[in-house]
């Protein structure tokens, strides 16, 4: 996967916990919150929204490259997050609203942006993104499809941020272990305790210590990273119950 | 930007899996293994390291970090300790994962849940003398002023002697609670249009005679009353419509059962039966063969009610008329 990647706005460090949401940080009138703001909502909506217009829209890979770079610096400039209201339902289904709506004009106007004409270009990894789709073909409907890439994503970032807490903390070893056992595909399988103690020269208690605190850790940013893309607690709520695992069981 | 690691589903689903357990370091508990899953939670069999027992833990998805739910649930645990009924699985212990995530523990049944039990036991009687015991728990609780608000096939276990154990007390009212705005959450299949329009003002023991007529509804056809495949649209047409009347769904069903549950299941609260011992009473009737209260039989009807209520008089009344009927052709000749 190519590593080619800058952020938008700063480093990847995220807001203190006492800050806006990055969902109510977009509608801020301060220029640097929303621009944070914005990074967040990218990170986290880019790909889904990449895969939906590949998938729902039917749009070659160009095409799609150019109509996620223009709806997100459109949503950018024509401020499309400030009508999002909590109320009336999810932000992940408002922007999925707000990008068909957005890919169904630029089809009739067919004024769409040709690619790099925008001036700007968003840093994005769509070669990465064209893998996953390869690779995993979507089954089921749009907005399922939609939904399920963005719990996909929001791992993602997770595992991201479980990567760089632990190089922060020293603790290396302990995200090794993590992605060698949680982390492993269905081709290559998952190796016992055992044999992750032998492949890392601990003792199996010291592996079951350390993916213990790498869970634990995974399970906080995981949900820090939520709350950053919710609007308040209500949503938060639902979305963390769909992340919880509120589906049939996972065998392991 | 790469948007993170390129994670297949099966990676994703394990992903869930491993956030999805609990830490239960400083508790008194360990973990032994994951027995299940529904609307509101996770199950565990985990043991209490104090008692040396195994016990049943439930990890709610209710996140709580202002700790408001679990201080709930806490005061709701010590009015459940007072319910000692046979047929009631009480909570034991209520707490707060280092996460915000609530969970309260229960005794460990060893038994199969309601709608398992069903497809082994043919029996229709056999059927409504357990859902009798479940209205015994659920009367014994309405009268203390504990109304459970959640009652459904996956909440009633069946003993190794054929007790009914009905679980999770009290959880629906702490869900209720802490959902802002009363957002209604859980299987819906089961729920009564007040709870489905997530009017909790007018939700009291009404609210479960409503679904006692729905566990009704299952154990007499296999199904419950409403496809709860569909989550959200379950709700709306649980507020709009009755469901599918059971004799469509299988003639053979009697129709005194079908108006008791349409009876236990009215839409409004106050055309219910008033009291879970109400249903009982009603199901007591129609397993003596006699009328219920919920049905206005026809003539027909209850001549053969009569006719079954008192087969053998019948069969010798017939048999004195055959023969009475043999004498009187042979003497003519």
């Amino acid at each position: 996967m190519p590593h080619d990647d800058t952020d938008i706005g700063g480093g990847r460090s995220r807001f203190p916990t006492t800050r806006l949401s990055a969902v109510l940080g977009a509608q801020s009138a301060e220029t640097e919150v929303r621009a944070r703001s914005f990074e967040a909502l990218i990170a986290a909506y880019w790909k889904p929204v990449y895969k939906h217009v590949r998938i729902r829209w039917k749009k070659s890979n160009e095409d799609a490259k150019d109509l996620t770079q223009a709806f997100f610096l459109r949503a950018m400039e024509k401020d499309f997050f400030d009508s999002y209201d909590r109320e009336k339902g999810r932000f992940r289904t408002f922007l999925r609203t707000c990008l068909d709506r957005f890919v169904s004009n630029e089809e009739k106007s067919e004024k769409r942006l040709k690619r790099g004409g925008g001036g700007i270009v968003l840093p994005l990894d769509f070669d990465g993104a064209e893998a996953e789709l390869q690779s995993s073909p979507p089954c089921g409907d749009p907005e399922r499809f939609f939904d399920a890439e963005w719990v996909r994503t929001l791992f993602g970032l997770a595992i991201e941020a479980l990567r760089a807490e632990c190089a922060s903390r020293g603790k290396e070893a302990h995200f090794r272990l993590f992605a060698r056992h949680d982390l492993a595909d269905s081709g290559s399988g998952r190796p016992t305790y055992a044999a992750l103690a032998a492949e890392f020269g601990l003792k199996t208690t010291d592996v079951t210590n350390y993916l213990a605190f790498a869970r634990g850790e995974f399970r906080r940013l995981l949900l820090a990273t939520l709350r950053d893309l919710t609007a308040g607690d209500e949503e938060y709520r639902r979305e963390a119950r769909l992340l919880l695992g509120a589906e049939p069981e996972d065998p392991s | 930007m790469s948007g993170g690691p390129m994670l297949d589903d099966e990676v994703v689903r394990h992903l869930k899996g491993v956030v999805d357990l609990p830490d239960l370091s400083g508790t008194r508990y360990r973990l032994l293994r994951r027995l299940g899953q529904g609307g509101m939670g996770t199950v565990y069999l985990a043991e209490d390291e104090d008692l040396g027992r195994e016990v049943a833990l439930k990890v709610l998805f209710l996140l709580d970090a202002a700790g408001e739910a679990a201080r709930h649930l806490l005061a709701e645990a010590r009015l459940l300790a007072r319910l000692e009924h046979p047929n009631i699985v009480p909570i034991h212990d209520v707490g707060t994962l280092p996460d915000g995530r609530v969970f309260y523990v229960m005794t460990y049944v060893r038994g199969k849940r309601l709608d398992a039990w069903w497809a082994g036991t043919p029996s229709r009687p056999v059927h409504l003398r357990l859902f009798q015991k479940i209205c015994d728990a659920v009367e014994f609780a309405n009268a203390r002023g504990i109304v459970h608000r959640d009652l459904k096939p996956e909440n009633v276990m069946v003993g190794p002697f054929g007790e009914a154990l009905v679980m999770d007390w009290g959880v629906a009212k702490v869900r209720d609670a802490s959902e802002a705005g009363g957002a209604v959450v859980g299987t819906p299949a089961y729920m009564a249009p007040e709870q489905a329009r997530g009017d909790v003002q007018r939700i009291d023991a009404r609210t479960d005679v409503y679904a006692l007529g729905a566990i009704l509804y299952y154990l007499l056809s296999g199904r419950p009353p409403y496809d709860a495949s569909t989550g959200a649209s379950v709700l709306e047409v649980i507020s709009r419509r009755p469901p599918r009347p059971l004799r469509e769904v299988d003639p053979a069903i009697p129709r005194p059962l079908q108006a008791i549950c349409s009876r236990a299941m009215a839409r409004e609260p106050r055309e219910r039966y008033a009291t879970a011992r109400e249903i009982s009473e009603d199901i007591d009737r129609f397993l003596d063969r006699l009328p219920v209260r919920a049905h206005r039989e026809t003539p027909l009807e209850r001549a053969s009610r009569f006719v079954d209520r008192n087969r053998v008089l019948v069969y010798l009344v017939a048999a004195y008329l055959v023969m009475r009927a043999i004498v009187v052709m042979v003497t003519a000749r």
